[in-house]
């Protein structure tokens, strides 16, 4: 393997590194004692119940709702069930810092764990949805015509038959949104709910102790690590695979009957209040111009089409960045499989259970200390996007790179093409879409980025989020309303050009 | 396929190109560097007001005022700003006493009475807020109210009274309280409010509580009730505020001062801002824009309608510098649980 390669490669991977090791040495540096007094106090119990109580029923509310999705679009006869197959999946377009918004300034029953709840479940059921309707469509009916043959009822053919097979995609979905859960900020600040990173960012407010920020950090961050290792565990362990030559057939859908309009609202009511309820609250705000809820200063087209664009520029160079980093990472996984490879994947994915909130501490505080030149800069920033959205670049970048035949690249090569050519002229145009898709999906993440970029914003920034968020947090919610219209433009339009492209490649 | 493939592979040519091709942006002239803990709607405001009249443009770093302080003080000599304008008092004691902050010109605080400046010369008063009790009327009669802030630390009040101790407000109040009875006392209070208050985490959390009737009152500054009730419409605003007893700690003014960085290497052009901010022009902008619900301390300069009038409040009696610098007030906070 190319040396060089290899530290190219392992450069990503290592910047993730960074900010957990160092949150980890600023909660453990000043010695068990002090650690002891930081961690053992009620407010850290507090908060374990307030995050881990979410956490359980947005898993739950999330497992059931995914699950009756899946299975109404894929395995009865929905009307409607193709549109309802691709709207299921938008809810993920909505920032979920957006949907709270949304929902706090409709009524104040929400704030709290209410709305935390609503906002959770209703963005993240599709991570749920999506790999359980993937699931369902890989299973061959047969074991469930046999099953049903040998005398069981629907209903137990469903628990004992469809369910054990679809639990590594079930439990899988389930514990992303408990790890989305324990890394959302922005939602829960608007609505109020006291959670790990909420208080983070309160011990960074009242600014006089660090440790006990990062010891909080460190909290958090072995709770999200252990979402991740389960994750893994859960997918990697469970496969079942079918033996056996032949096509298999399309599966019976269930006639619904009388249960049809029950049925259409399981669809129908999350989606509405998930989708339709915060875009239509966008809206509403957009109109009212109650004088005291849009700034004078706020007025103006200037300061919106500012803030348009350095949301788009942050995005392009962040994506840039993000991909360039994520490109031989991704290639030496796909084409160099190995125990470095894994380990170097691995290490990147990591950066699943960072959180933007201690990403962004921990890269400040390292920037103050011993790299003034890298402080309140664009770099800066840069890096804390990379970090934070690496493991989405990586996937894409290896899926892309994988769907280039390696003999093409072979071929190239006996041609006496190599090194920097084959890359540019066979590789790159060859991988190109799937490239430019892996940018555009970072390029959405960042755009809609809220923590890292209030924390690290250059002087003089602003983005869309952070625009949303000064008005938010002083309840001026007309004024936030343009800011928060043209994220969730740009956000579902970016989201509906990926999923075009992704529904014409499956046709193709 | 819809999306060619060449499209495809130029969007992802310039996604990766961007770095390289991305402009800096452009500055012209002189610019200030301002670290604001204030509100950026009011920010806003002044900056524009006064790039317009001066020219000189302005750039903002915004962020919590306790955090910003910190970042000041951890900056020391190096730090790229020129002005700190803040919410809260404490924080620019707190910067004095590390020696990072220039004197006032003479002739800007001689604009504002000197009780609401620094008796150093080193910052200066801008706007006042007062502190209050809001409170839901559906959920507590007016007569059954504390005299007292003291009084809410009671175990009457268990789960009636909204908090929230990490509001950069909330630090003075608990400098004025150890400062009016005693370092003991301010911790027993704290202790208290830690098991009586549902907490939260900014003032504007506590408002909206107290407005729904999560809690049946909750300590607030009355700027938060102003920004709830003109958003709302006061007609259709359920919550009221309450004051205590004349003196109270509870009643106490939280000043909102400027300063100019010693560091600074644009002093002239610093301490323009600073005049700026206290000028009868700006001040009375201030008092009559709907996003500042503060008191202007130019004397003659009108409040906003929505606030009590200036001339009704009975604060306690303490400096602006009695109050101390946070850390009194952080520590505090820390040791009773709240943190």
């Amino acid at each position: 393997m190319p040396p060089a390669l290899a530290v190219a490669a392992a450069i990503g991977p290592l910047l993730v590194l960074l900010p957990i090791l160092a949150t980890l040495a600023d909660a453990l540096g000043a010695g068990w004692s002090s650690v002891r007094a930081l961690l053992f106090r009620s407010l850290v119990g507090e908060l374990l119940v307030h995050t881990l109580l979410l956490m359980a029923a947005c898993m739950l509310a999330a497992g059931v709702l995914g699950l009756a999705w899946g299975w109404l679009v894929e395995r009865t006869e929905l009307p409607g069930r193709r549109l309802w197959a691709v709207l299921a999946a938008a809810p993920l377009a909505i920032p979920p810092f957006v949907a709270g918004y949304a929902w706090v300034s409709v009524a104040s029953v929400f704030e709290g764990f209410l709305g935390a709840w609503l906002v959770v479940t209703l963005t993240y059921t599709p991570l749920v949805y999506l790999p359980v309707a993937a699931a369902l469509r890989g299973l061959d009916p047969a074991l469930e015509e046999t099953a049903m043959a040998l005398g069981l009822g629907r209903w137990r053919v469903f628990l004992r038959v469809v369910l054990p097979q679809l639990r590594p995609a079930l439990l899988g979905g389930m514990l992303l949104v408990a790890l989305d859960t324990l890394v959302e900020f922005g939602a829960f600040a608007l609505l109020r709910y006291r959670t790990f990173t909420t208080t983070i960012y309160a011990e960074y407010r009242t600014g006089f102790n660090g440790q006990a920020a990062s010891v909080l950090a460190f909290v958090l961050l072995l709770l999200c690590l252990g979402c991740l290792a389960l994750e893994f565990a859960v997918r990697g362990r469970a496969r079942y695979a079918r033996v056996g030559l032949g096509t298999r057939r399309r599966p019976e859908r269930l006639r619904l009957g009388r249960w049809r309009v029950p049925a259409l609202a399981v669809l129908a009511i999350p989606l509405a209040a998930g989708l339709v309820l915060p875009l239509a609250t966008v809206l509403y705000w957009t109109t009212q111009h109650a004088a005291a809820a849009v700034s004078p200063a706020a007025v103006g087209w200037g300061r919106l089409l500012a803030a348009t664009w350095s949301s788009l520029s942050l995005a392009c160079l962040g994506s840039g960045l993000t991909v360039l980093l994520a490109l031989p990472l991704g290639y030496l996984a796909a084409r160099r499989p190995g125990r470095l490879a894994t380990l170097l994947e691995r290490a990147a994915f990591l950066a699943m259970g960072a959180p933007g909130i201690v990403v962004a501490l921990a890269l400040g505080g390292l920037a103050v200390r011993h790299a003034r030149v890298f402080y309140q800069s664009t770099e800066l920033l840069l890096a804390a996007y990379a970090i934070l959205f690496l493991p989405l670049a990586v996937v894409a970048v290896r899926a892309a790179l994988e769907q280039v035949q390696r003999a093409l690249e072979d071929v190239a090569r006996s041609l006496g093409q190599g090194g920097w050519a084959l890359a540019w002229r066979v590789v790159l145009p060859l991988a190109g879409p799937g490239l430019g898709a892996a940018a555009a999906l970072v390029f959405v993440s960042v755009s809609t980025e809220l923590t890292a970029t209030l924390l690290l914003a250059p002087i003089g920034t602003r983005t869309l989020a952070t625009e949303i968020w000064a008005d938010t947090a002083t309840l001026a919610f007309a004024a936030a309303a343009p800011y928060a219209a043209v994220m969730t433009m740009l956000s579902l339009f970016s989201t509906w050009l990926l999923a075009r492209r992704l529904l014409a490649a499956g046709a193709a | 396929m819809p999306l060619s493939r060449r499209a495809a592979l130029a969007g992802g040519c310039a996604a990766l190109a961007a770095p390289f091709v991305a402009a800096a942006p452009a500055r012209a002239g002189v610019s200030l560097v301002l670290y604001a803990a204030q509100h950026q709607q009011v920010v806003d405001l002044v900056n524009q007001a006064f790039t317009t009249a001066s020219g000189i443009g302005v750039r903002v770093h915004l962020g919590e005022a306790p955090a910003i302080a910190n970042q000041l003080a951890t900056e020391g000599a190096h730090s790229p700003a020129d002005i700190y304008f803040t919410e809260n008092s404490p924080e620019l004691t707190l910067l004095d006493e590390r020696g990072l902050l220039a004197p006032v010109a003479p002739s800007t605080l001689a604009q504002v009475p000197a009780r609401w400046s620094a008796s150093s010369g080193h910052w200066l008063g801008v706007l006042a807020r007062d502190s209050v009790l809001a409170y839901n009327p559906r959920r507590i009669a007016p007569a059954a109210l504390p005299a007292s802030l003291l009084d809410l630390a009671r175990p009457a009040w268990r789960g009636r009274v909204a908090f929230a101790p990490t509001d950069a407000d909330t630090l003075p109040l608990i400098g004025a309280l150890a400062a009016l009875h005693g370092t003991a006392a301010g911790l027993a209070w704290l202790k208290g409010m830690r098991d009586n208050a549902r907490l939260y985490d900014d003032d504007e959390g506590v408002m909206a509580a107290v407005e729904r009737g999560a809690a049946a009152c909750g300590l607030a500054n009355a700027y938060y009730w102003c920004r709830l009730a003109s958003g709302k419409g006061e007609a259709r605003t359920v919550s009221r505020l309450h004051r205590f007893a004349p003196g109270d700690v509870g009643n106490l003014i939280n000043v909102s001062g400027a300063a100019v960085l010693r560091s600074s290497r644009l002093q002239p052009a610093a301490q323009r801002y600073l005049a700026f901010l206290v000028s009868a022009r700006m001040q009375a902008a201030l008092a009559a824009s709907r996003v500042d619900f503060e008191y202007p301390l130019r004397p003659g300069v009108a409040a906003n309608r929505m606030l009590a009038p200036w001339d009704s409040l009975r604060p306690p009696a303490l400096t602006v510098g009695a109050i101390g610098d946070d850390r009194l007030a952080a520590r505090l906070l820390r040791q009773a649980g709240l943190v």
